[in-house]
């Protein structure tokens, strides 16, 4: 073993910092049988905003999209990386990877990098196997969980109670001979997305810009689901097989200031 | 010179003891040092240094400008480098922070193109390509913990599509129709953005070129380390052209008038 370099008064090095934040937040939301996974495209650094649109939600499958927040050189790298991974299933299995064995994989590219992490919150948001809408939540080093909901990034502290409060009635008394429903229906999500950002945006220096949202909507969804997606401005499909699931992309502008 | 008994009669950078011969449980070694002592030198920081870069688009392409200096600390010690270097017929490279760096860059990025044209493919590498190869090439290296110490631009045009994103050491990577690098970042940034943003279908090459040279002349006013030669490099359909290097107008008649710090007694 070296002794320290103190020891013998050598001059104490500096390190290269190898990480960086780039601020903006991520939000993923499941329904009972659709998934909306949301973030800002701001990308910034300290108190400059270097872009204000760089995605963070990515479409991994028709059924699966990927919500990375962080540094962002390390997230791109990340889905970078994931999206080769699923390329290699699909021409391993001729199928779509399904989602509980996306996020299984997401922990295991995570948990590989233990001691040199990505530093990047994830949220894989879309549909199971079985038709209902998911959302898994991931840790820089790979620790998940499936969740109803979960926001992430530099706003999460503003918007995670938030939609504690709004999802999982969290602080709220049912009224009498009344109970709280477990899964809230599209339209009522997208609303509560919408007003988590412009939220954030008023109260946080790095959240703006714009929103990009994507919805996934399960097979056999209902004709009056989809009009209540298609109502709202600035949606694109972006359905690419004929497996059943759709998904689409919501373009919002959020103030620039 | 190593004069420690165990090591006498030993082979140098003899790591491991096959024989365990040695009386002490560690002896004193004069292997070089890992990663994470003083042994290998990584970049710890730049030595001689190049300031901001500017980049925007404007109707036919992309326009970016960097002065010639490459300073030694606050010592203004080389006053005709060029910072703009071409790299094939689509794209510039515009650099800041270790000359030195960028100048190893400089030469990947022209070997890649002799490869690539060697390769006799009828494909050409452009701006996007080139900037994706310095993204992974500067990633990797942070990923290593010995930087590339620069910010990078680059700018180009091919396949009548315009292309301007910027990468640093750390490997960050974005894009945007006005981008800045260094000091350039806090003091040109803001106006390039209110002069192109939403205009850049429309600004000429004339309006562009005067954007530029207005806010090199900005930073010149108020960044230390810069200089007030500079370039400026275009690339449009017709290719790069980085032009000759001139000289920007300042007046300093007004500091005359500046009272409340400096030398003046009242």
């Amino acid at each position: 073993m070296q002794h320290s370099p103190s020891v013998h008064g050598q001059p104490q090095q500096r390190q290269f910092n190898p990480y960086s934040d780039n601020g903006g937040t991520i939000l993923a939301i499941a329904g009972a049988n659709f998934s909306v996974i949301a973030g800002d495209t701001r990308q910034s650094e300290g108190y400059n905003i270097q872009t204000r649109y760089a995605p963070k939600v990515f479409r991994l499958t028709d059924k699966a999209v990927l919500a990375t927040n962080g540094f962002a050189a390390d997230g791109n790298m990340f889905v970078k990386k994931v999206r080769q991974r699923l390329e290699w299933y699909r021409h391993a299995h001729a199928k779509d990877m399904p989602l509980r064995a996306i996020a299984r994989l997401i922990q295991t590219m995570l948990y590989a990098r233990r001691f040199f992490p990505y530093y990047v919150y994830n949220i894989l948001g879309g549909i199971e196997e079985d038709g209902s809408g998911a959302v898994y939540s991931f840790d820089p080093v790979g620790s998940y969980e499936r969740e109803a909901c979960r926001a992430a990034g530099a706003a999460s502290s503003l918007v995670q109670p938030f939609l504690d409060n709004q999802i999982y009635f969290r602080n709220q008394t049912p009224a009498p001979g009344t109970s709280h429903p477990a899964h809230l229906p599209l339209a009522h999500v997208l609303s509560l997305v919408i007003d988590s950002f412009t939220s954030a945006t008023e109260r946080h220096i790095e959240v703006g810009d714009g929103l990009e949202m994507y919805v996934v909507l399960a097979k056999g969804t209902t004709a009056l689901q989809v009009q209540d997606l298609t109502a709202i401005a600035g949606v694109t499909e972006l359905t690419t097989t004929d497996d059943g699931e759709r998904l689409f992309v919501v373009r919002r502008n959020l103030k620039r200031d | 010179m190593d004069h420690h008994p165990t090591n006498w009669g030993r082979p140098r950078n003899d790591t491991v003891d096959p024989y365990g011969t040695y009386p002490i449980h560690q002896r004193p070694t004069n292997v070089p040092k890992d990663a994470f002592a003083a042994g290998i030198q990584h970049t710890q920081q730049p030595i001689v240094t190049g300031t901001s870069v500017l980049g925007i688009k404007f109707k036919d392409g992309i326009m970016m400008a960097a002065d010639n200096l490459a300073s030694y600390g606050s010592l203004a010690r080389f006053r005709d480098i060029q910072r703009l270097h071409p790299v094939g017929e689509h794209t510039v490279l515009g650099a800041g922070g270790d000359m030195s760096d960028f100048q190893y860059i400089q030469g990947i990025l022209d070997e890649l193109m002799i490869d690539e044209f060697a390769a006799g493919d009828g494909h050409t590498l452009g701006p996007a390509e080139v900037h994706n190869y310095l993204s992974e090439l500067m990633y990797a290296r942070r990923s290593k913990m010995n930087p590339l110490w620069n910010s990078l631009l680059v700018g180009g045009f091919k396949d009548g599509k315009r292309f301007l994103a910027y990468v640093d050491l750390l490997g960050t990577t974005y894009s945007a129709s006005t981008l800045a690098t260094g000091y350039g970042s806090h003091i040109a940034q803001p106006l390039l953005r209110r002069a192109v943003e939403g205009r850049e279908d429309t600004l000429t090459e004339d309006e562009a070129r005067k954007i530029l040279e207005q806010s090199m002349q900005v930073l010149f006013y108020r960044d230390a380390r810069s200089l007030d030669q500079y370039q400026i490099a275009t690339i449009t359909a017709k290719g790069v052209n980085i032009s000759e290097s001139r000289k920007l107008e300042t007046s300093w008649s007004f500091a005359e008038g500046i009272r409340g710090y400096g030398a003046q007694t009242q």
